[in-house]
């Protein structure tokens, strides 16, 4: 860029060497245009179109029978769906799943990780089994749950003494409880690595120097180890916070939004607003909101990141 | 994995302990008794952290293990009370029907395809896009990564109706072009990719520039080779995404033929009591590739789960 930018010393080049660094500009920026193009397709037609796409549509009404004409309504669908009891008790599911599933899942995969922070022989294969699930996608651990919690044949109905009455999943009371936890479960390989992970950055001098001074594996854990691991813990907490706004494939293989809408969470909210209900106005306005929460959370998170560089510094 | 283990200090009192013993006073019962007493509770204490282990293990690993059992007995020995919790006479029957009759071999195949041509894509244009940003100067270039990096703050559950409506007014549904296309690229595998570029030595391009190679040798020949890692890391990261879909899938096939195994158990899923072993098994196939997966690349699955979330 400088280097035929330089006014004083061009007029001396000869004018065929500034034409060929002149050309080779043009196809240096032809080429990259051509190397990102394949993305920006992608990008424009399935993520910045539709996004554009379901701002507009949450400024119409969907009419009851399609083909008939959208009306515009304006702020006024935006303001009605977000103040609607539905669409706050909607969203209070969406905040209950989040706190019972993100500090969970984060207390047990540090547990975890510290468990399995020591030389021992034979800790790969602890490693390994404490990593497993990781392999299980949402739709495999939601199955095995839903098998076990089987009203009439389910081992876990059994162990909870609940032969015969409904499933823990029918149950109003339980069946948010019991899509946490399998989704808990579910993530736990993958907060375990998360966690071992930064466990592994904790200078070990630092945790001799600790011992020497007296320090006691607990009073270690708290004092060094901790603070050490904030800046992942507070990550992986964002990151896990923006997952479980994205909940979808376990509330719809375990619960489908009930018992009561009690695990109607956000997304499953939208599905059964387009294919259910067939309104794509409520879906719009709904998707505006989980963006805007997701938003939120990346914002935090940006924040945290800024000050995790001006400590390395 | 090979830090300083943080609880093989916690012994360390105990063996100073002996060592200070032993120059006080050499050869005396009590020092014996002593390093004898020290010793045992060394090993209770290496006994008790072998438990604490193995119980996590156990209650993690538990539901896995009881589908495996169960996917090995009789419907009526799963009902059955108190449960089998060990196959004494395992049936493995229940996975060839799981496989054939409940067509989880065709699902995982269609899996397979999906996930492949979605790796393929991901790692391709993310190489290029990111090429672009790290080694090349061209007009609008900030703009665009900054359009490349603010796709990812639209996650796609906020899009997925819209995105099956335009998959609908392509004709696309019903095929692997609904299942695959919107995957083709991502803005975080193009910037992974550029932050791997951008780590390589400055002077490599202007040494390639100088042996008269262009762009496209110095892209395969020495950028490509020298980001493996990150490449890897990207491919692993984009193949469990891709084969776990759940929501995309179920709303853009209906065709069985076309059913990814995501989808497949929600259907085996609602199967009849006489056939749950079927289920048991259907799970754990539809579980088997990630877990081949993740015993052969631990090291380097950990790697790209990482550097999405704690390397930023």
């Amino acid at each position: 860029m400088t280097r035929d930018a330089v006014a004083p010393g061009s007029e001396h080049l000869p004018t065929a060497r500034l034409r060929t660094h002149r050309g080779r500009r043009r196809r240096d920026a032809a080429l990259a245009y051509l190397l990102v193009s394949p993305s920006l397709v992608i990008f424009t037609v399935f993520v910045a179109y539709p996004f554009g796409r379901n701002i507009w549509l949450g400024l119409y009404r969907t009419p009851p029978f399609p083909g008939l004409p959208r009306r515009y309504a304006a702020y006024e669908q935006y303001q009605q769906i977000l103040t609607s009891p539905e669409f706050v008790a909607s969203l209070r599911t969406t905040a209950l799943f989040l706190l019972m599933t993100v500090p969970t899942g984060l207390a047990l995969g540090l547990l975890l990780a510290v468990a399995a922070h020591q030389r021992l022989r034979g800790i790969a294969i602890y490693r390994t089994i404490f990593s497993s699930t990781v392999a299980t996608s949402i739709a495999v651990a939601s199955v095995i749950f839903f098998t076990l919690l089987n009203p009439q044949v389910g081992l876990l109905t059994w162990w909870l003494g609940r032969e015969g009455q409904p499933s823990v999943l029918a149950d109003p009371q339980w069946a948010l409880v019991a899509v946490s936890g399998v989704t808990v479960w579910q993530n736990l390989g993958l907060s375990f690595i998360l966690m071992s992970a930064g466990l592994q950055a904790v200078p070990d001098d630092l945790l001799e120097a600790a011992s020497v001074d007296g320090a006691g594996p607990w009073s270690r854990l708290v004092n060094v180890t901790l603070p050490m691991l904030s800046p992942t813990l507070f990550f992986s907490a964002v990151v896990g916070g923006i997952l479980s706004l994205q909940a979808f494939g376990q509330i719809d293989l375990l619960t489908e939004g009930g018992p009561l809408r009690k695990t109607n969470v956000l997304v499953y909210a939208m599905y059964d607003a387009v294919f259910r209900q067939n309104n794509e106005g409520k879906a719009a306005v709904l998707s505006v909101a989980l963006f805007g929460l997701t938003l939120l959370l990346t914002l935090v998170q940006i924040r945290l990141l800024e000050r995790r560089v001006t400590y390395e510094r | 994995m090979n830090a300083e283990p943080t609880s093989a200090s916690s012994e360390e009192p105990a063996t100073g302990e002996t060592a200070l013993s032993e120059t006080a006073s050499t050869g005396t019962s009590t020092v014996r008794s002593r390093r004898r007493r020290n010793r045992t509770v060394a090993r209770l204490r290496l006994a008790a952290r072998y438990l604490v282990l193995t119980a996590l293990a156990v209650v993690i690993f538990f539901p896995i293990y009881i589908t495996v059992v169960n996917s090995l007995l009789q419907p009526e020995q799963i009902a059955a009370r108190p449960p089998t919790l060990f196959p004494t006479d395992p049936d493995w029957s229940s996975y060839s029907t799981a496989w054939s009759q409940g067509h989880l071999g065709r699902y995982l195949m269609n899996s397979f395809v999906v996930t492949v041509l979605i790796v393929a894509g991901q790692v391709v244009t993310s190489v290029l896009a990111a090429y672009a940003f790290a080694f090349l100067d061209f007009p609008f270039r900030r703009t665009l990564f900054v359009f490349f990096l603010a796709t990812m703050m639209i996650p796609f559950e906020v899009t997925f109706f819209t995105n099956q409506a335009t998959i609908v007014s392509l004709g696309w549904y019903d095929s692997y072009l609904a299942l695959t296309v919107p995957f083709l690229a991502t803005g975080f595998g193009a910037f992974l990719i550029r932050q791997s570029f951008l780590a390589l030595p400055p002077q490599l391009r202007d040494a390639a520039e100088l042996d008269g190679a262009g762009h496209w040798r110095f892209l395969t020949r020495v950028a490509v080779p020298l980001a493996r890692p990150g490449i890897a890391a990207l491919a692993l990261f984009s193949f469990f995404g891709a084969f776990n879909q759940y929501l995309w899938p179920l709303i853009v096939t209906r065709d069985e033929r076309l059913r990814t195994v995501q989808i497949g158990l929600k259907y085996l899923r609602g199967s009849q009591i006489d056939q749950i072993n079927v289920t048991f098994a259907g799970t754990i196939l539809a579980a088997l590739p990630l877990f081949v997966l993740l015993i052969v690349f631990q090291k380097q699955l950990v790697r790209g789960l990482t550097a999405g979330a704690v390397k930023g």
